[in-house]
């Protein structure tokens, strides 16, 4: 069957690669083919087809990585699919466990303003009825201050942002986007943590805990809720 | 410490005198410094309106009246916690002479963008540059002429422990006081509008009593309180001030206080740039105890060591204190109460035995733990402790910062309680005090270890102290679950491990055990005497009647042991001295089963803070509260109680 006519067969391989580069860079096909139920042959079929258009960098035997354009729209699904989910659990009333089925019909049918609305009306929440991080939206905000002001057509971001709480220990990224409470967000501005200034993960604890941070020359302890919320870049 | 609220005149200079404030980030020296300068001349108060507290001190310097306050840690100024905002208004409303920016060298950068801003208030300044031996072995270079000149007020370095640098920073507090520097300044195009501003807010009649380029600045990062009072009296500049900001933050596509916050650090880089070195050094053992206190594996186990050698330390240190101390004080006085003699009899045995108590409880137990507290506090394993245990926490609805308290409260809920306002939020400090008064505190170790340990063993003293721990974190995980809001997320500073200062330690214990020595001493005293009279004039008889429901049917007690549990809520360890009283034998396996003295150590343990914590809790929360948490205590207790008696009876 032709890709073409199978539009969602390329987001549901592009969300399943994001979610599982969430703290790496490199997927292996068996890896890709055990989290999405399906052979590992029409796995490795399907990422050499991905390859072609683009979305994928493909090393046979080594694994798959996502291109700029292959994040983005794995980036734009996963973060429907989750914000979709918080909709269905927080407003609607229904049981967390009951949530994924329908967010991954409604993940491919929506506009780009409808996910805008969507996470202003919750509040731009931080993480799914599960636990995983909702990833940040596309528009070029340092903070959902910016969103609020201004209409849903803004400038697009040109570059892979991250919550630090994927980033591993050791590494480091440049502040891109706060996410969230503006009280919350002053006080790490105060800090030093302004858009632009690069941090260096300096530990993590154990079983999702905080996150120890340098920045500025100082040490910080952010909880995992506000490591959630600070999207870096590697430039 | 005595609280008490401060009056402005009580801060006020005498004739001639000088007044100094200390300000500046918090756990950079500003209290050691306090200390050194100040000695034993000091009283703690609160800011009126506010729960912030003040340190304020006398000292005579080169025949100079010197009142010096020690003003709380705070990394901005605008009001958005209390502390900002006392901060704020003591330095406009008092107008010290000088202000003593206190500044750590190691974290110089974070701590500049503080002083960037006491400079925007137009308050005299000098920097102290503290902990300079530190930067030093960090392999810091600080050039301090150099930031010197750059921001235009003396800078003077200091090791405040060691009262290095102390004396030079006295003289030169007094040689620079009324001297004010010019702030640094922001790119052109904000530079400009705040230009626009000032001269909207001279010719408005708006009275503040803040320099205009302060107003201005704080409108444009949208200050909460200057906002107010400027919508109050000019809320045309307000719609002013709105255009002009939007202008600039489409311009730069953030919001506008984030914008001056990062010019002001812009200003800082350069300063750095300027004046630091960094030289590489090697790792010394401090490091390798940091890295492996918050290893994953290794950090665990080592948080549980702790906490489980704080408690261990405390029982044996404790009982062993404990023991010599009763034996001399029972050459003088009586230890066992004695509800035989006459009234008045009574009440003064009531009255010597709550100040024995207090001696050879408080102290023994108290004092040792919370030196030991104080030393991992101190070195910054504490805060290694909170970070590893964060997680955990969140599941209580509190965050890693409230282990502290908590961990207390071990010792004596009094001041743990009063320790919660290390927390950011009403409701976490509820949920936290709440948490200590359900942990046993030194008193009731003494009732389990008396009444479980000494007559069902040793593992029927840790299995209370299991079932404790699960009852805690039940209590709290459902709390907050209840209570509305949210646990805000964990933003704590990492501090350099150090080896902890004596001083430091000293004080902390000691301003830890006064708050013991203040509150519970006295409520020990009159209250043993009035429950002891209470129960000399037969009046106690009806209430073990009106509890027997509870006592004898729910618990499977003798209702005789409502009298304790009257008793227990002046001063828990009565509970275990008046037992032998109250049932008539010092044989207590003779009268009472097995099941029956586990479950009066478990009630003991939970039932309802003693007098002293109610009345530490009502000072911190008011009646509403504190009724809620007692009432909490005592319903814990007769469940959990039950639940036992009945269980074991079923065994």
């Amino acid at each position: 069957m032709s890709m073409k006519h199978r539009p969602n067969s390329i987001e549901e391989y592009l969300e399943a690669i994001y979610k599982l580069s969430e703290g790496k860079r490199d997927i292996k096909t068996t890896e890709l083919a055990e989290f999405m139920g399906i052979k590992p042959s029409s796995v490795t079929e399907m990422l050499k087809k991905l390859a072609e258009l683009g979305y994928v960098e493909y090393l046979p035997y080594k694994g798959v990585r996502l291109t700029g354009k292959g994040e983005r729209l794995g980036r734009r699904i996963t973060r429907r699919h989750r914000l979709y989910e918080i909709f269905l659990w927080k407003i609607l009333g229904k049981k967390p466990d009951d949530v994924h089925e329908e967010a991954c019909k409604a993940e491919h049918g929506v506009s780009d303003e409808t996910d805008i609305l969507l996470c202003r009306f919750l509040g731009a929440p931080s993480r799914c009825p599960h636990g995983s991080i909702v990833p940040a939206c596309d528009l070029k905000v340092s903070t959902c201050e910016d969103c609020e002001t201004v209409g849903t057509n803004m400038v697009k971001r040109d570059d892979e942002v991250r919550p630090i709480a994927w980033l591993n220990e050791g590494s480091s990224g440049v502040i891109k986007f706060i996410r969230g409470d503006s009280r919350v967000l002053r006080r790490l501005i105060d800090l030093g943590l302004t858009p632009g200034t690069r941090i260096h993960i300096l530990r993590k604890a154990p079983l999702n805990g905080p996150v120890e941070i340098l920045v500025r020359g100082s040490r910080l302890a952010l909880g995992s809720d506000i490591a959630a919320n600070i999207f870096v870049s590697d430039v | 410490m005595i609280h008490r609220h401060i009056a402005h005149t009580q801060i006020q200079r005498s004739k001639g005198g000088i007044l100094i404030a200390l300000a500046g980030n918090a756990n950079v020296g500003k209290s050691v410094i306090f200390n050194y300068l100040t000695g034993s001349h000091q009283v703690i108060g609160n800011w009126p309106g506010k729960t912030v507290e003040l340190a304020i001190g006398r000292l005579k310097y080169r025949d100079k009246e010197i009142t010096i306050v020690d003003l709380p840690g705070i990394y901005s100024l605008t009001t958005y916690s209390q502390e900002e905002a006392v901060t704020r208004e003591f330095i406009t409303e008092m107008k010290p002479d000088i202000v003593i920016n206190v500044v750590d060298a190691t974290v110089l950068e974070r701590n500049l963008y503080f002083t960037i801003q006491l400079l925007e208030m137009g308050a005299p300044i000098i920097i102290c540059l503290n902990q300079m031996d530190v930067a030093e072995k960090q392999g810091l270079d600080i050039d301090v002429d150099k930031i010197s000149s750059i921001l235009g007020v003396p800078v003077i370095p200091t090791v405040a422990i060691k009262g290095i640098g102390l004396d030079k920073l006295m003289e030169t507090a007094i040689n620079y006081r009324h001297r004010h520097a010019k702030p640094p300044t922001y790119s052109e195009d904000i530079e400009r509008i705040i230009k626009i501003l000032v001269s909207k807010i001279n010719k408005s009649k708006l009275d503040t009593s803040y320099p205009p380029r302060f107003i201005a600045i704080k409108m444009l990062e949208g200050d909460p309180y200057i906002m107010d009072v400027v919508a109050r009296e000019d809320p045309d500049l307000i719609e002013h001030v709105k255009l002009l900001a939007m202008e600039l933050e489409e311009k730069y596509g953030e919001p506008l206080y984030s914008v001056i916050a990062s010019q002001r650090y812009r200003i800082i880089a350069k300063i750095i740039n300027e004046a630091v070195r960094r030289r590489a050094v090697k790792a010394d053992i401090l490091y390798y105890i940091d890295r492996i206190t918050t290893h994953k594996v290794f950090g665990i186990l080592i948080s549980t060591g702790v906490l489980i050698t704080l408690l261990l330390w405390t029982f044996y240190i404790g009982d062993f204190l404990s023991t010599i101390l009763e034996d001399l004080v029972s050459v003088i006085a009586p230890v066992e109460p004695d509800i035989t003699g006459s009234l008045i009899d009574t009440m003064i045995n009531g009255a010597i035995g709550g100040i024995v108590a207090g001696i050879t409880l408080v102290i023994p137990y108290v004092i040792p733990f919370y030196l030991f507290l104080a030393v991992m506090e101190d070195s910054g394993i504490m805060t290694r402790i909170a970070f590893m245990i964060d997680t955990f926490m969140h599941k209580l609805g509190l965050h890693g910062k409230a282990v502290i308290p908590i961990i207390l409260g071990y010792g004596c809920n009094v001041p743990a309680i009063f320790s919660t306002r290390i927390l950011e939020t009403r409701r976490e400090r509820v949920i936290a005090s709440l948490a200590i008064t359900l942990v046993p505190c030194s008193a009731r170790t003494v009732v389990i270890l008396g009444l479980a340990a000494a007559f069902l063993g040793i593992e029927a003293a840790l299995s209370l102290y299991a079932i404790n721990i699960a009852i805690v974190v039940a209590v709290g995980y459902l709390v907050s679950r209840i209570y509305p809001g949210e646990t805000p997320g964990l933003i704590m500073e990492i501090h350099q491990l150090r080896i902890p200062s004596p001083r430091v330690v000293f004080r902390q214990t000691l301003h830890r055990t006064l708050s013991i020595i203040y509150l519970v001493f006295p409520i020990y005293i009159i209250g043993s005497a009035s429950v002891q009279a209470l129960y000399k004039l037969g009046v106690l008889e009806p209430i073990n009647t009106a509890l027997s429901p509870i006592t004898s049917n729910l618990l499977g007690l003798p209702p005789a042991t409502g009298t304790l549990f009257i008793f227990g809520f002046i001063r828990k360890e009565l509970i275990l001295l008046l037992l032998p009283q109250v049932l008539g034998t010092f044989n207590i396996p003779l009268v009472l089963t097995a099941t029956q003295i586990f479950t009066i150590a478990l009630v003991s343990m939970l039932y309802i803070p003693c007098v002293s914590t109610v009345a530490a809790l009502s000072k911190e929360f008011g009646w509403r509260d504190t009724i809620i948490i007692s009432i909490v205590n005592i319903l814990v207790a007769i469940t959990a109680g039950s639940i036992i008696y009945h269980m074991l009876t079923l065994l």
